[in-house]
């Protein structure tokens, strides 16, 4: 799937991986958390080889977004968001208290949606709470596998601004997948583009559409070529 | 003698094997699910087990249950002649919905969740009882309730074996050749088997997540 892949996030960046499906990108990504098991070399996280937490810790000082959320459906917004906290065994007033500073961060009600059921939520209400749970525990480090990939092009841009300014305020170290170019160049302090389970580059967002390699002059491409953006003849820079 | 007569004389003695009856019934609903849940999360876990296990349950379930308890009663320990036997053969008839239910319920679970609870670190115990288990808690009742409205049918052999229960009123009314006394055994049953059926499909609808 992967292979001579060596890379280092720095702390309070975000680095986007970029690529095309099957390019690795998920596969790098749940390598951070030991979803899955590297068959050889190693990985650091805050300095530490992985070998030396234990597993459940690891994963609950990462915060985790997926595609379509993975909300758990029997529980509400209220017991999806505090799910780490809990498992951490916070006392409950303060488990509480917590879901109501994350929804509010998401810019969602508490007293409106707090109660409600995932399958109640509109798709980008449910990322929303994805990220207020990935959140919850304060985690250093944050891992998103194409958080707005199943959103309508509207709420997407939405959610992505907001993400923005929240990444900006919050510093944490933020690792997020995606394969849609205009979503790495507008959240990424540096884009990592994968191909074929190989690191092509590691690009800053201004160097990214000057890079030579041929895979991301392809991404480049797909830029003029985007589906959202007029026709390239009527369309100025090209650029975002 | 009619019908509602013989229901009125002897009231007493048909509530008291209607007891006997769900007694034996509910002790084999319990064994049952005391072996078939674990068994049942353990086949969701190694598939591999699946085939064996399941077509084990699949020929019990095909061996036709005056048989069964024919077959017991010179087990030793198991069988023999009264409850244990009638108790034992019960179990093993459940066995089947609430192993096959409960393995689809738990390899139902949608793999983006059980990964996102994983991710979030649960660990594999706290995955199943928080996560697994309330998700294919509907799926789970609906085989108990099969298991429940079968055995109330299958337990009226019991009185075969000395086991007692409403069948010993059918057995007795069979031998005379009389309609009234094979009705005290099996319109109580039958009432029985609705009521299971209504309670855990209320159970059901209540507990399902979705």
């Amino acid at each position: 799937m992967l292979a001579d892949l060596s890379l280092t996030v720095a702390r309070g960046e975000t680095l986007v991986l970029l690529g095309r499906s099957g390019a690795g990108k998920t596969t790098a990504l749940k390598l951070i958390n030991r979803l899955l098991e590297p068959s050889e070399g190693e990985i650091l996280v805050g300095g530490r080889r992985q070998a030396d937490w234990e597993v459940v810790r690891l994963r609950r000082s990462i915060g985790y977004v997926l595609q379509d959320v993975g909300l758990f459906p029997h529980w509400t917004v209220e017991r999806n968001v505090s799910v780490v906290p809990r498992l951490e065994g916070w006392p409950e007033d303060r488990a509480r208290r917590r879901v109501r500073e994350m929804l509010a961060l998401v810019g969602l009600n508490a007293a409106e949606f707090a109660a409600r059921l995932p399958r109640e939520l509109s798709g980008g209400q449910r990322q929303r709470v994805g990220v207020a749970r990935a959140l919850a525990a304060d985690p250093p480090i944050l891992l998103m596998d194409e958080p707005f990939g199943a959103l309508d092009p509207i709420t997407r841009a939405e959610l992505q601004r907001e993400f923005r300014a929240l990444a900006q305020r919050l510093e944490k170290t933020i690792v997020l997948v995606t394969h849609d170019i205009r979503e790495a160049l507008l959240l990424a302090s540096r884009i990592a583009l994968l191909a074929a389970g190989r690191l092509v580059g590691i690009y800053r967002p201004e160097e990214f559409l000057r890079a030579p390699e041929a895979e991301a002059r392809a991404f480049a491409r797909s830029l003029d070529a985007g589906t959202d953006a007029p026709p390239v003849t009527s369309h100025p820079g090209g650029g975002p | 003698m009619s019908t509602l007569q013989f229901f009125l004389n002897n009231g007493t003695e048909i509530f008291a094997r209607a007891l006997e009856h769900l007694w034996l019934v509910a002790v084999a609903l319990a064994m049952a699910l005391l072996a078939g849940l674990p068994l049942g999360i353990a086949l969701a876990r190694r598939r591999v087990l699946r085939r064996w296990v399941l077509g084990a349950a699949n020929v019990i379930q095909t061996v036709p249950s005056l048989a069964l308890f024919g077959f017991l009663i010179p087990v030793p320990f198991l069988g023999g002649i009264g409850a244990t036997t009638a108790v034992v053969a019960l179990t093993l008839y459940n066995l089947l919905p609430i192993l096959r239910n409960t393995y689809a319920g738990i390899a139902g679970v949608d793999p983006a969740v059980l990964e996102s609870a994983r991710a979030m670190g649960m660990t594999p115990r706290q995955t199943l009882w928080q996560v697994e288990l309330p998700l294919s808690v509907g799926v789970i009742l609906a085989g108990v309730r099969v298991a429940a409205v079968i055995s109330i049918g299958v337990a009226t052999i019991a009185a075969a074996v000395g086991a007692g229960g409403l069948g010993v009123f059918i057995f007795r009314g069979v031998a005379m050749v009389n309609h009234a006394v094979i009705l005290a055994g099996a319109i109580p049953a039958a009432g029985l088997a609705v009521a299971a059926d209504l309670l855990f499909g209320l159970l059901e609808r209540r507990l399902s997540p979705r």
